[in-house]
């Protein structure tokens, strides 16, 4: 019973999230309950849970880009991306989207993870070049409207990410695993298990593109 | 050494100066909740853990009483910046294309000096690249000298609590691994597979590693969980399945999960926040179709790739 008494705190997310109540909140308090029945004492959950924190301090550093980013945006970044996508002909969301698909999945095969990103690219250049490309064959755009094209510039970084990462050899993901083979007894080259991420990627642009296409059909109309 | 010791001397130094911003213009509970950040940046690994926790429960309980005020207006208009933007041209993509490269550089460059720390090189450029880009920046734009906090002030009031959700998370897996959430959760997935039913196996593990994966909002949770709990005794030993594919694409069933997660804040809530959109989780809804056909192929790839 003690057992299924640990999982209370994923309940906790589930519901707190579904319930939207302020995240933050949610997972301090799914913390509490997991550690509670887990048999850790106040002081001993607190202290785990900022010795956790502190040592995750690094997910945290990208906002170090932000002043950049803001700097060039007052100075006119995002309508200088969108001006020029609206010198491209036949640029739509799509083709756009599927263009940065391409380039971010082919990067990140390579290792360059962190050229682009969300605080990096998306929000200065690839949302607002977006943007203006759904305008193009829209007209102005109603708000739901914007948030979409806004949603999917954000997936597709996302997804060229995640399914473009893999077939670099030294990444932490091929590293975990290899690591963890290796403590159960069977070693494998890095190479042995990224040439298993090459068809997964293919069908991630294949899948994601088509939606991609589908999105600027929606559009048109 | 140079080791991250320095980057987080600077990101505390950034959080300190929007705390005094907000300080300024009389923002008391942006100010608070900055200024908590800042102290754990430049203090964190001083304070001790128990005063790290407490630290912690100070953020949550700004965020969650709505101390936070939206962030205040744009220093310059719409016409301002359609006027700048012509004036500076496609200039303006340099400064911002200056970080990336020198993380890329930086990377290769500076794992050859041995005043850096090696393992941290990457992270290391990228706060190197900022500096320069914001010193190139002012060089050429000539802005108040305050500008880039200022800016960098409004953007991160935009994001808000958001800001430290990947951070709350990542400590709330290791509370989850300290209280072995795991182990339950693997022998759950054991007791729902038929035996000796092959496919099922090999969905149960890939579904099943999304699933975890939501839960935990990180593949890298996930992973020794599944295939220690299936992966390995029912796939690859049971089965005599091929390990690479199975441990290799189990992967990627996972990040499938990834992406449909609110837990996994820093791809799918952050950028929500990031691009100002009415709805949390309207990129979790943009990538929903992609994730569930993407897993039902990796689901194939392992069924073929793997027993052949």
């Amino acid at each position: 019973m003690t057992d299924w008494l640990v999982l209370s705190g994923i309940l906790l997310v589930v519901v707190g999230f579904v319930l939207r109540l302020n995240p933050l909140l949610v997972v301090a308090l799914a913390a509490l309950a997991t550690g509670l029945s887990a048999g850790l004492g106040p002081v001993a959950l607190v202290s785990a849970f900022g010795k956790a924190f502190n040592d995750n301090r690094y997910v945290s550093v990208i906002w170090i880009v932000l002043p950049v980013i803001g700097l060039l945006e007052r100075y006119g970044l995002q309508q200088r991306a969108r001006a020029l996508v609206a010198k491209l002909r036949g640029a739509t969301v799509g083709r756009l989207l599927i263009g940065y698909l391409l380039i971010r999945q082919l990067s990140a095969a390579l290792g360059l993870t962190s050229v682009a990103g969300q605080a990096q690219t998306v929000r200065p250049l690839v949302a607002p070049m977006a943007e203006a490309a759904a305008e193009q064959t829209h007209g102005a755009l109603d708000d739901a409207t914007r948030d979409r094209v806004r949603a999917f510039a954000a997936a597709t970084d996302n997804v060229g990410l995640f399914f473009g990462e893999d077939i670099f050899l030294a990444i932490a993901s091929i590293l975990l695993i290899k690591g963890f083979l290796e403590q159960n007894g069977i070693v494998l080259a890095p190479l042995q298990l990224s040439v298993w991420a090459i068809p997964s990627a293919i069908l991630a642009f294949l899948i994601h593109g088509g939606r991609l296409l589908l999105l600027d059909r929606r559009l048109r109309r | 050494m140079i080791g991250l010791d320095w980057l987080y001397a600077l990101a505390g130094a950034m959080f300190a100066g929007y705390a005094a911003l907000s300080l300024r213009d009389r923002r008391i509970g942006n100010a608070a909740f900055w200024g908590l950040l800042a102290a754990s940046f430049l203090l964190g690994g001083r304070l001790g853990d128990f005063a790290n926790g407490c630290l912690v429960l100070g953020l949550v309980a700004l965020a969650g009483c709505g101390a936070l005020r939206p962030p205040p207006p744009a220093t310059t208009g719409p016409a301002e910046r359609e006027a700048s933007a012509a004036r500076f041209g496609s200039r303006l993509f340099l400064p911002a294309l200056v970080i990336p490269v020198t993380a890329l550089a930086g990377t290769f460059l500076l794992k050859q000096i041995p005043l850096f720390d090696p393992r941290q090189v990457t992270l290391l450029s990228l706060g190197l690249g900022v500096l320069i880009a914001i010193a190139a920046a002012m060089a050429w734009l000539r802005p108040p000298a305050l500008a880039p906090l200022e800016e960098g002030r409004r953007l991160m009031d935009s994001v808000g609590w958001a800001a430290v959700l990947p951070q709350m998370l990542a400590a709330l897996g290791a509370v989850f691994a300290l209280a072995g959430v795991g182990g339950v959760v693997g022998g759950l997935a054991t007791r729902l597979i038929p035996e000796g039913n092959l496919f099922a196996a090999v969905a149960a593990y890939a579904i099943g590693m999304a699933l975890f994966t939501m839960i935990m909002g990180n593949a890298f949770a996930a992973f020794p969980v599944m295939m220690a709990a299936i992966g390995l005794p029912i796939l690859v030993h049971g089965f005599g399945g091929d390990p690479a594919p199975i441990a290799a694409i189990g992967m990627l069933a996972g990040f499938c999960g990834t992406l449909m997660t609110p837990m996994a804040a820093n791809f799918n809530i952050v950028p929500a926040a990031l691009l100002e959109l009415k709805d949390r989780n309207a990129v979790i809804r943009a990538q929903i179709g992609t994730a569930l056909p993407l897993l039902a192929a990796n689901m194939l790839i392992i069924y073929f790739g793997a027993f052949r």
